[in-house]
């Protein structure tokens, strides 16, 4: 076991076995994404109040899902990079953090068009998880603002973590600030007693799409991370010896 | 062993004396007191000049305005937490020096605080009088700026640390500080609010006392950790 984890932290070997990895998430995830789309359009039946509109949520939903799990797979490895000095931990929590803010906005702004035909305003201040979504995008800000500041890379990795970790330890606190302040939201629908609170037809390309943005940020994550290696390692010997093999001219 | 046994009695006389020297500091430089006290009040002043001199609006943003302004003032104070220590090079005296650095970043914290925090407390009366807030409202907002002071010089600490040293670490610390400070503000302003409106504040005050025995507890650490990191 640790072996493996050992020989997976290497970046020469991680560098070789991401592509190899890439393919089993990217393949599933996109026809996760595709059956969604479709069944989410096509077949699933129209909101008996939203009608056609509730449609967004198959975008909505899985962006801001995916925001506040790219936070935790930033957090976590940013963590791991502090406490074993792991380089790839690093790497990881550097490359999440940009993912991490596009899903964030994404959910923003499908929930922004949301709002539009249901609340009849693009944005309404009063509503918490609209707010703390922002909140989000901001710490997002803040992380790579402060990675972006400092030149040297090692530097970057331990002061960036530590953000990360004392952004984790807030997360939960804004959230429920947040709720706290005010409430205008619909209530959760889909983890709550008693099960989901949503027809089938309109529960299952729902987990679909969670679950295909799931693999493809997965995908994503891992062929940012590989180039991120790549760019790190660009002075190290075995770069310049794959370039070699490759014919090119070190 | 016998290192142990020296060290460890030396811990609060050690931090005290470091709350002391920046006291004394502060009290040759009264500037860094002032200025985001009059920082505070500029800003309080331009909430009416911009929305209009109504009483009734005044009453109603006045909570909000106030605890604005005092984030505001204490991220300008942040800045300098650290930075003077920096330049002059006594913050590598802290990183050597044998008592554990969480104790010595909680007294920097604790010093700052009682320059930067508690004058603004004292201050935020006068403030919230020329909003024409009630003297029972003005009590609760002096006791939530006491809690979240305090809880922004711990927070603000780790950012202080983190940015100490870069170049333009002012407009980096504020970016990295105010989405983490947003809770507070949260129940500081709305606890203010709701006892305007005849509410209970029990239920704010105490999440900002949690917020400031959490922040005691683990910012120091923290701030230790960025402080290695930034003068590695």
């Amino acid at each position: 076991m640790w072996t493996f984890f050992h020989k997976l932290a290497s970046p020469p070997h991680f560098y070789r076995l991401a592509p190899q990895i890439v393919p089993w998430l990217a393949v599933p995830g996109l026809l996760c994404i595709a059956y969604g789309t479709y069944a989410g359009l096509f077949v699933a039946p129209p909101d008996y109040q939203q009608g056609d509109a509730f449609r967004i949520i198959y975008v909505h939903v899985p962006a801001a899902y995916l925001s506040m799990l790219a936070y935790m797979v930033m957090a976590i490895s940013a963590a791991i990079g502090l406490i074993w000095r792991m380089k790839l931990a690093h790497a990881v929590a550097a490359s999440a953090a940009p993912l991490g803010a596009w899903f964030t906005f994404l959910a923003l702004a499908t929930g922004s068009i949301w709002g539009r035909p249901m609340w009849g305003t693009w944005w309404e201040w009063g509503d918490p998880r609209l707010m703390s979504e922002l909140l989000m995008l901001f710490l997002y800000f803040g992380y790579m603002a402060l990675r972006a500041a400092i030149d040297d890379t090692v530097k970057a990795d331990k002061a960036s973590a530590v953000l990360a970790i004392v952004g984790a330890v807030n997360v939960p606190i804004i959230h429920f600030s947040v709720e706290w302040w005010s409430s205008l939201h619909q209530g959760p629908t889909l983890i709550r007693a008693g099960g989901p609170a949503i027809d089938a037809a309109m529960l299952y390309p729902l987990l679909a799409m969670i679950l295909g943005f799931s693999l493809l940020f997965g995908a994503l994550l891992l062929r940012r991370v590989r180039s991120e290696v790549l760019y790190r390692e660009r002075r190290k010997r075995w770069v310049r010896d794959m370039i070699l093999a490759a014919g090119g001219r070190a | 062993m016998s290192e142990r046994e020296t060290s460890l009695p030396d811990l609060l006389p050690g931090a005290y004396a470091l709350v002391r020297r920046d006291l004394r500091v502060a009290w040759k430089r009264p500037g860094d007191v002032f200025n985001p006290l009059i920082f505070f009040a500029m800003v309080a002043t331009l909430f009416p000049l911009a929305t209009g001199p109504s009483p009734e609006q005044l009453a109603f943003s006045g909570p909000g305005v106030v605890w604005v302004a005092a984030l505001l003032a204490m991220l300008l104070s942040l800045n300098g937490l650290f930075w003077s220590d920096f330049e002059d090079g006594s913050l590598e005296q802290l990183l050597v020096s044998p008592l554990p650095l969480p104790a010595l970043a909680l007294a920097k914290t604790i010093a700052h605080w009682l320059l930067s925090g508690l004058p603004l407390v004292i201050v935020s009366p006068a403030i919230a009088m020329t909003y024409r807030l009630p003297g029972a409202v003005i009590g609760v907002l002096m006791l939530t700026l006491m809690l979240g002071t305090l809880s922004l010089s711990l927070l603000g600490a780790i950012g202080a640390a983190l940015t100490v040293g870069l170049p333009r670490g002012a407009a980096l610390l504020s970016l990295v500080i105010l989405p983490l400070a947003m809770p507070l503000l949260v129940f500081g302003a709305r606890t203010v609010s709701f006892v305007a409106a005849g509410d209970s504040y029990a239920a704010g005050v105490y999440f900002l006392a949690a917020y400031a025995v959490l922040g005691l507890s683990l910012a120091p650490f923290a701030t230790a950790a960025a402080l290695r990191i930034s003068n590695e």
